[in-house]
């Protein structure tokens, strides 16, 4: 890069070189940027490509659902809006249980669109934030790493993320969740923390704690966040790295931090009272204690501190610990400790199962299993340990935090499979810190070694010649895991490499170390080819596997491509054939879809906020049809939804589904046993099911008419021929089923006109006319129980 | 340690801790003042709340919160203007006071929100 430079200007003084050299590399690294930005951009447009530019999956139809009526009505609305389309007949406030973060940030940008006449949709905006809001993550990733290492390290950890498939999973176009813009805001609060870390000024922990702000208003994960800084600056205190850079970066943070998180309806006064907080709140007051000690430590003689020391521990024990035996008392009086259902299953995993069924049922929050980490972050799963030793050479403050937020967020990735999300960020900073690293080491290598080229060359020619000897040794061992990389994979012997670059680094100090020309390039031809199995991984995983956006179906066969449009089209019916009032059930599942596209009420959706709601739901589900009509009338339900999916083998319908029913509505009813729809521990819907199974709604309203599809009723799915074929609905009609049937609505029948008498009680649906004479006996009992 | 030791001790400490403190120069120890009514205005709020009821809690947060952000923020401001201090030698007083004037312009003006 410098040569021409050099061999052009007649005698080029040391400082211009260096400043057209800066100049130059100022500028590559903008535009690299920018190719960054716009690789992030483009990698996550997959499935607008291949499907349609379509909201994905179910919490993003809530959101968006939610940008509509902001979009329409305007900011005091949505603050105040009570929602009475959903949780019939309980309702839900919107404008205080919803992060608001997402929602403002499209409705902004959209708002900022039209005012500039330019007429974007407000389903174009919410489709294409993610995309946008992941190049600025990456953007915001450059800044973090180039505060911890250096440029080169930020440049290579920026697009590592703006690839890597865990975030990709989270954010492609049309994936419109809380973690879009999440995850933009959680590197840069981290960025601005590490910034007023090394600067020490109160200009960026200003800028800090509103970013801070940002993170609270996007996603409920903002705690990590509260709790990893104090982790740190414990950290910190306890290695001896206490300065007052330290007390600037985290003070004003606490202080301005709670109160903006106070701001957000969501967290309100959850913000100093939940467990979540306490650990910034115990630093808060430990960091005070040890600036003041250093204070009294900077103005006293030494012999006097040791008197006050004294003084002050023979003192000031006794009133701590009746303090923190008060602060004991207090939290241990709270059942869950004061810690959230959903924080106490992070920390203890086992929590959920035990007693919240719900959480433990969201596929999201299993814990992820190992090929899931290659899947996810790859090539980097190497390079992870590699920058984590890079870290320590030297190290930081900043180069520590790092090493803290990929250890701590290693293990709640292990806890639940969405908190991958977090560790992606971490494995790219410390693989983007090893790779920068490596690349340094190889091109200086390199450099030193071809011949006549750099303009110090008089000052390494000397340095290299005294460091030949450890080049030596080196070269030796660089040759010895070079000939073995021939026959193992190459992945292990860069590992090899790349841990004893670092060890020989700080052995060598400030000596540079040239290796043998040879074994530099072969290397870095290497490294190239390890970036380009991350590079080809990346795309393909955006491309195939995390683009679909499971509203709408594809499959491929010998006579083409099908698509499987039925969701949409159920809810289209929905839509046009039922009156605006009309309530649906269906499993929680499918609330959110239902109230965005068919626009009508329902009792149950993905918030999940109410155990009983949801298990009244699901013991209708899986009682016979009388107990469940009347569940169902007394809720005033007109249509109930089930998906089915053994006609085209669609593996996620309601029977799969259909045991964490029974287990959420037997955890409030105890008359729905799960052992009662098992068949010696087995759950089988075949000839050998239970009769309870046989008889429950859940089973009726799926497999209703379904012998008349093939003539024997064989189920795709479970992969048998289904019990009980041949039946009647009494209480309930069917009003549609869609194209491939894998959508099935049905009506309630409404109450008889007429009531029958007691002794003339029959289950047959044809009513006579001697029954008109019986009506007058009956007196005031309900004849439906 | 005697108790008649410790006394003699605690008496020579309070002495040379006076005499330390009377040796910084007279901004910082203007500066020091005003931590210590912001600190005193906390501690009033305080006992207010534990006598009449902490009803609209969010005023009290927001009220107490602002005495401990202008402290947290005095004494921010006291570190980078120290001339002692050798981590900011090259950062002009005025710079740190005015970062001091902007942060506690966002700290008020969520207080205001916030104080209902």
């Amino acid at each position: 890069m410098a040569a021409p430079e050099t061999s052009t200007a007649a005698v080029p003084s040391l400082y211009t070189n260096n400043a057209l050299r800066n100049a130059f590399g100022g500028v590559l690294s903008f535009f690299i940027l920018l190719l960054i930005g716009v690789m992030a951009f483009s990698i996550r447009l997959f499935s607008v490509i291949k499907y349609e530019s379509v909201i994905h999956e179910f919490d993003p139809y809530f959101n968006y659902r939610v940008t509509q009526f902001l979009a329409k009505n305007g900011i005091y609305e949505f603050w105040n809006w009570f929602d009475d389309r959903t949780w019939y007949p309980l309702g839900r406030v919107i404008g205080g249980t919803v992060y608001p973060g997402l929602t403002l940030t499209a409705g902004t940008i959209w708002w900022l669109l039209n005012s500039l006449n330019i007429p974007l949709s407000v389903e174009t905006v919410c489709v294409f934030t993610a995309p946008i809001f992941s190049a600025l993550a990456s953007w915001a990733t450059f800044l973090l790493t180039k505060e911890v290492k250096g440029t080169g390290a930020g440049l290579t950890a920026a697009a590592l993320l703006a690839m890597v498939p865990s975030y990709i999973s989270r954010s492609v176009a049309g994936s419109y969740d809380n973690e879009a813009v999440a995850i933009f805001a959680l590197i840069f609060t981290f960025y601005l923390y590490i910034k007023t870390l090394n600067t020490g000024s109160l200009f960026y922990a200003t800028l800090n704690s509103i970013a801070y702000f940002y993170m609270v208003c996007s996603w409920g994960g903002y705690t990590f966040i509260i709790n990893l800084i104090p982790m740190h600056v414990l950290l910190c205190i306890v290695t001896g790295r206490f300065s007052s850079r330290l007390y600037i970066a985290y003070a004003p943070l606490v202080v301005l931090g709670t109160l903006l998180a106070a701001l957000v309806p969501v967290v309100g006064f959850n913000a100093v009272m939940t467990s979540e907080h306490f650990a910034s709140f115990l630093v808060f007051i430990i960091l005070h204690v040890v600036a003041f000690v250093y204070y009294i430590k900077g103005i006293l003689s030494p012999k006097m501190f040791k008197v006050a020391v004294t003084l002050v521990v023979s003192v000031g024990l006794a009133v701590c610990c009746a303090v923190i035996a008060v602060l004991i008392a207090l939290v241990a009086s709270s059942p869950t400790k004061g810690w959230s259902g959903r924080s106490l299953s992070l920390l203890d995993p086992t929590y959920a199962s035990k007693y919240i069924p719900i959480i433990a049922s969201v596929s999201e929050h299993q814990p992820p299993t190992w090929p899931s980490y290659f899947m996810d972050i790859n090539v980097l799963a190497f390079l992870v340990p590699a920058g984590i030793v890079a870290c320590f050479s030297p190290l930081s403050d900043s180069s520590s935090f790092v090493v803290l937020y990929i250890a701590t967020s290693v293990y709640f990735s292990g806890v639940m499979v969405r908190l991958m999300l977090v560790f992606a960020p971490a494995a790219c900073i410390t693989s983007g810190i090893a790779l920068s690293q490596s690349f340094d080491v190889f091109t200086r290598s390199i450099k030193f070694q071809l011949p006549g080229i750099s303009s110090n060359t008089e000052v390494d020619a000397a340095e290299t010649s005294s460091a030949t000897a450890e080049a030596q040794n080196d070269a030796v061992k660089t040759e010895k895991s070079e000939e073995t990389s021939k026959n193992r994979p190459s992945k292990k012997s860069k590992k090899k490499e790349k841990e004893e670059k670092p060890s020989t680094k700080a052995k060598a100090e400030k000596r540079l170390i040239a290796l043998p020309l040879d074994s530099s390039v072969i290397s870095l031809l290497l490294l190239i080819l390890l970036g380009a199995f991350y590079v080809v991984h990346c795309v393909w995983a955006a491309a195939e596997a995390y683009s679909a956006p499971s509203i709408v179906l594809t499959s491929h066969s010998h006579d083409g491509l099908h698509v499987f449009d039925d969701f949409r089209e159920a809810y289209a019916w929905l839509r046009h054939n039922t009156d605006v009032d009309d309530k649906v059930a269906s499993w929680w599942d499918y609330g959110y879809q239902t109230t965005a596209m068919a626009n009508r009420t329902v009792i149950v959706d993905n918030n999940t906020w109410n155990n009983t709601h949801i298990a009244t739901v699901g013991t209708a589900m899986s009682s016979p049809e009388k107990a469940a009509w009347e569940i169902f009338h007394s809720l005033d339900v007109k249509y109930v939804l089930v998906v089915f999916g053994g006609l085209v083998g669609y593996p996620s319908d309601d029977i799969n589904k259909f045991l964490w029913m029974v287990r959420i509505g037997g955890g409030v009813f105890p008359h729905i046993k799960e052992p009662d729809y098992l068949r010696d521990g087995q759950y089988r819907i075949d000839s050998q099911a239970t009769p309870t199974m046989l008889n429950c709604l859940m089973y009726k309203l799926s497999y209703y008419r379904f012998v008349e599809t093939d003539g024997k009723g064989f189920d795709r799915v479970r992969q048998t021929e289904i019990g009980k074929k041949y039946f009647k609905l009494t209480h309930f009609e069917e009003v549609f089923t869609t194209h491939h049937w894998m959508v099935r609505i049905y009506k309630l029948k409404p109450p008889k006109n007429r009531i029958r008498g007691k002794t003339k009680k029959s289950k047959s649906k044809t009513s006579s006319a001697s029954s008109r004479a019986k009506r007058s006996g009956m007196g005031k009992k309900n004849p439906w129980h | 340690m005697g108790r008649a030791s410790s006394k003699e001790d605690a008496g020579a400490l309070f002495h040379s801790l006076r005499s330390a403190y009377a040796a910084t120069p007279v901004n910082l120890k203007i500066i020091d003042l005003y931590v210590g009514f912001a600190i005193f205005t906390a501690l009033i709020q305080v006992v207010y709340m534990a006598v009449v009821g902490s009803f609209p809690f969010n005023s009290f947060l927001s009220g107490v919160l602002s005495c401990v952000g202008t402290t947290v923020l005095a004494v921010c401001l006291r570190i980078q203007v120290n001339r002692e201090n050798k981590e900011f030698k090259d950062l002009p007083p005025e710079r740190a006071f005015a970062d001091f004037v902007l942060c506690n312009l966002v700290l008020h003006l969520v207080i205001m929100n916030f104080l209902g």
